[in-house]
């Protein structure tokens, strides 16, 4: 224990003295909850839309106004001449070009049915996906409309009035949909995610590079004290960059913590051994800090990625969703997510624990084992 | 020129010879390509639901039954009370609950009006916010024919078109950002450290000391980079060509012409940093902070530019990536050509020169 | 009792290649052992069996009366070691340094003060005890390096090129402090390129191709190489190696 003592003492010396490390610790947080959290949003609005107009008759200036009043829309660009609109599509002027045909009243008012074309800009194809969904709904409303002031042909239902499902909505959790209260959490959750393996590994491999690594072998030290004298700090470190980002969560966004504080710390701490195991891994495999970051740096991306942060894991192929579950990241994620927001209690999470102290395990024992082999 | 190729031989060594570094380099684009390809995507796929059905009649299980028929649900419980929504909830699987009132088909018959509530679980807005649109789309259009069957009145019909991507694929908005990132980390990043190595291990006083220019020096350590970066650009135009049928429908050769051109401007930033980096951990957390956060956050690669606060937007526009995506975008999704991308171009050519005077300009300074 | 180093038929091979070819040899306590050889004759090999690192693939050795093949912790315990490449760490204050090596060894607080005081004393260090070892003067921080590989009063010290890139001057003054500890009945086993150094050593043994060439005192050596230094000595030996070896 003695010695775990002092090979601790002389870890936070090294690290508190590295002018790299210092700022890595208190800037990033505070650089990545300000600038990610404000711009990972899929939130869509002002959607630019471009309207050619080939009819000019009350009914398309109804329809018009209603664009113009739906917070969704913006019209950017107005015109007779579908080119023009075209052309405003390619330079991303416009997301959407609406087209009246002419006639469209009298189609409207004899036949009882116009139709308007829609072209979405669809390289984004979720944002060009919901803005024509935006619009048919714009045009629906129209539609309810027109049939209320019955502008139209009185309609010969039996009761007189069409049919209406009503539909409200209500966002538990999140009642404002506010995309801070969802990446604040992924966010705590990425940069404990890379002190853990960046740092540890980089480290670690640092003794390599600069053969004190030698001089440790030959003293009285042993492979798990060593190891454990080389981890620890980075456990410590990551858990209270946590608790800072916590606070500048707190501060800044004002992120409700509805679960228990002991519960995510107590998570946390679990989680950690298993990063910490993968930087250990790492640094068994490579011999320069520069090898060891860009290992980590493609482990890590690949995992960030497939871990839900951003993007959903529901909406990956079945495939995929199955490779997930080896996915550390993923399940810190879901976690720090759930106590969060939703105020998960331990039995929620038992599953998480569970596959994470296995994972620990596995992964620590491969790394202890590698790095052995590696030693004789 | 010999000695000048002999230097460029060097440096394709280094390269050539750290196998870790190289395999990574070369497989960090494809393991992108493949991942976001297949894998990741913002489009709901058979997101997890519950019914609490009070009513349980005909009309609610028909709409049940058209709500089910698509791709996006899947229905994982049957609700017995609105107790259950929260406990469904906590599990963390069930992203949204449909609530139909008691008597629904009686309501709708004899007041033309029944009640449906949508409950979500907005801890990802996103996927609430969509899953709520489809289910919208879907109950509308349920509606629909619940009075077209009542001989339908007059109304609008709309036709969509998708430009430029008519299936909708993710991997088409993806792959121009990868292009842009991948040329960015293995140009800027790549070059700084090897330049700030050369500087920590000593060596880059041998290099000065000979008889070569030091802009020949520099040249020499980025040539191999803008080899590697543009083989990678192709390897990721190849992949997502054969494997996503990802069109290339301008001219090919006008953007590998872009390419280089970003590739260089990537390159000067390098050098700009090694001239500020003392070693290469200063130089790698300058190139991952500084550089690679701002250039996949803030070039709308994954989130839309137009979304973000004021504030960042403008920070946006003095990020190279920026211009580049918009590049590439134009030039393989729209066919565009440079008649519509020169103001982007000129840009880019604007970066470049503004880094090469600045690290120009601090290398003078050392020297002295 | 036993010798502080006690070698027995020693080979060490990787794969085919023996790095470490039947070597035996004794040291006695309070010895200076040097221990010569070309780069590449199994110098290192020979030096990390002798400390623990690397299993011997046949034959014995005892370093402090332990085998270092069974015993390689209790090897560790008991001896010190110092070698050019690296030592100190470089972010670490002096004090620091002594502090971390002497809590490793398991010094006791009580112990480990009276140490660095004495220590420092003695290396004319008192005012740097809080400058970094990065910004000490090689020579130094070389001297300081052996005085903390030997903190712990081990049986033996294995100094590893331990005076490379220092001055003339500063070597003397190492050299000095070898003394100091030999005279103190330190066992001292050190390995070097300079052979005026050689000449300050009780022994020498001058390994060729992973064997043990010649072994005796400088005086007996030249005599028996007809040389008039050690340098000379030391070619003969060494030269007809380097040419098998091309």
């Amino acid at each position: 224990m003695r010695t775990i003592r002092f090979l601790l003492f002389k870890e936070f010396r090294q690290i508190f003295r590295n002018r790299a490390i210092l700022p890595l610790i208190f800037v990033v947080p505070i650089v990545q909850l300000i600038i990610l959290a404000n711009a990972a949003t899929y939130e869509i609005k002002g959607l630019k839309l471009y309207w050619v107009d080939h009819d000019l008759s009350a009914s398309s200036r109804l329809l018009y106004s209603k664009f113009e009043a739906s917070s969704y829309f913006e019209i950017t660009g107005t015109g007779f001449d579908k080119r023009a609109g075209e052309a405003a599509l390619m330079r991303d002027q416009a997301d959407i070009l609406l087209e009246v045909p002419s006639n469209f009243e009298r189609d409207l008012m004899r036949e009882g049915s116009a139709g308007i074309q829609l072209l979405a800009n669809a390289v984004d194809g979720v944002k060009a996906g919901l803005g024509t969904a935006y619009a048919q709904a714009v045009i629906g409303g129209m539609n309810v409309q027109l049939l209320s002031e019955q502008r139209l042909p009185a309609l010969p239902t039996a009761g007189g009035r069409p049919a209406k499902l009503d539909i409200t909505f209500s966002n538990w959790f999140n009642p404002h949909l506010d995309y801070k209260t969802f990446m604040v959490p992924g966010i705590l959750a990425l940069l404990v995610t890379l002190i853990g393996s960046f740092l540890s590994s980089m480290n670690i491999v640092r003794e390599k590079e600069l053969g004190t690594i030698e001089q440790i072998n030959v003293t009285p030290i042993r492979k798990y004290q060593f190891i454990v004298g080389k981890l620890m700090p980075f456990w410590i470190i990551a858990l209270f960059e946590l608790a800072f980002g916590l606070v500048i969560a707190k501060l800044l966004y004002d992120i409700p913590f509805v679960g228990s504080l002991w519960l995510l710390f107590g998570f946390a701490g679990l989680y950690l051994l298993v990063v910490l195991g993968i930087g250990l891994f790492i640094s068994t495999i490579t011999e320069t800090q520069q090898q060891a970051m860009f290992v980590s740096w493609f482990i890590m991306m690949i995992f960030v990625l497939m871990s839900g942060m951003f993007t959903a894991i529901e909406n990956m192929p079945g495939w995929a969703q199955q490779i997930t579950y080896l996915n550390p990241i993923r399940y810190f994620i879901e976690v720090i997510r759930m106590v969060m927001l939703k105020g998960a209690s331990f039995n929620d999470i038992q599953w998480h624990v569970g596959v994470m102290a296995g994972y620990a395990l596995v992964i620590n024992a491969l790394a202890v084992w590698n790095y052995r082999k590696r030693l004789s | 020129m010999k000695r000048f190729s002999g230097f460029v031989k060097k440096e394709i060594y280094h390269i050539l010879r750290d196998t870790r570094t190289l395999v990574i380099l070369l497989g960090i684009p494809i393991v992108q390509v493949l991942l976001f390809g297949f894998a990741i995507t913002n489009e709901i796929n058979e997101a997890k639901i519950a019914i609490l059905d009070h009513s349980k009649d005909e009309v609610t299980r028909a709409l049940t039954q058209r709500l089910l028929a698509t791709d996006y649900f899947l229905l994982e419980e049957n609700l017995q009370s609105q107790a259950d929504i929260a406990r469904i909830f906590q599990a963390g699987q069930v992203k949204e609950v449909i609530v139909f009132e008691s008597g629904f088909a009686g309501k709708l018959q004899k007041e033309q009006q029944a009640h449906i509530q949508l409950i979500l679980d907005a801890t990802d807005p996103n996927t609430a916010t969509t899953l709520q649109n489809y289910t919208a789309a879907i109950v509308m259009d349920f509606q629909q024919e619940l009075n077209q069957q009542q001989a339908l009145p007059a109304s609008i019909t709309t036709r969509s078109r998708m430009y430029y991507n008519p299936e909708l694929k993710s991997v088409f908005f993806f792959v121009p950002g990868i292009i842009t990132i991948i040329l960015m980390l293995l140009s800027a990043m790549m070059t700084s450290i090897s330049i700030t190595r050369e500087k920590e291990l000593g060596t880059m006083e041998v290099l000065l000391a000979s008889p070569m220019q030091p802009a020949q020096i520099i040249l020499g350590k980025v040539t191999p980079y803008i080899l590697l970066s543009l083989l990678n650009a192709l390897i990721i135009l190849a992949l997502s060509y054969y494997v996503f049928q990802v069109p290339v429908k301008g001219n090919l050769a006008l953007l590998i012409g872009e390419s280089v051109l970003f590739i260089i401007t990537a390159l000067s930033l390098g050098i700009l940093i090694s001239t500020v980096a003392s070693t290469q951990q200063v130089a790698l957390m300058a190139s991952l902070f500084a550089l690679m956060l701002p250039t996949i956050l803030l070039s709308g690669f994954i989130f839309p530019i137009e979304n973000m606060p004021e504030i960042l937007q403008w920070i946006s526009h003095v990020i190279p990536a920026r211009y580049f995506i918009t590049i590439v975008r134009g030039m393989m999704l729209k066919g565009a050509g440079l008649d519509i991308l020169w103001k982007e171009s000129l840009i880019l050519v604007g970066f470049t020169c503004l880094f090469i005077l600045i690290s120009v300009k601090k290398f003078k300074i050392r020297l002295e | 009792m036993k010798p502080p180093i006690e070698v027995n038929s020693l080979t060490r091979r990787f794969g085919s290649f023996v790095a470490v070819d039947n070597i035996s040899f004794a040291v006695e306590r309070g010895e200076i052992f040097g221990f010569l050889g070309a780069n590449g004759a199994g110098k290192t090999t020979a030096i990390r069996m002798l400390c623990g690192l690397l299993a011997p693939s046949a034959g014995r050795a005892y370093v402090a009366g332990y085998d270092v093949k069974k015993q390689a912790d209790q090897v560790k315990r008991h001896i010190g070691y110092m070698s050019q490449r690296f030592s100190l760490y470089q972010d670490l204050t002096v004090r620091e340094n002594i502090h971390f090596y002497g809590g490793i060894y398991g010094l006791s607080p009580k112990a480990l003060q009276a140490k660095t005081t004495q220590m420092l004393e003695e290396l004319d260090l008192e005012s740097s005890s809080h400058t970094l070892i990065r910004d000490l003067p090689l020579g130094w921080k070389q001297k300081l390096a052996f005085s903390v590989a030997i903190l712990h009063d081990p049986q033996i010290v294995f100094l590893d090129e331990p005076t490379g890139g220092v001055d003339p001057i500063t070597r003397r003054q190492f050299w000095d402090l070898i003394y100091e500890a030999a005279h103190r009945g330190v066992t001292v086993f050190v390995t070097t390129h300079y052979m005026d150094e050689a000449e300050y050593c009780d022994r020498v043994s001058i390994m060729v191709d992973g064997r043990i060439e010649a072994l005796d005192t400088p005086a007996a050596l030249k005599k028996a190489y007809g040389a008039g230094s050690m340098d000379e000595v030391f070619v003969q030996l060494a030269r007809p190696a380097g040419k098998t070896a091309k």
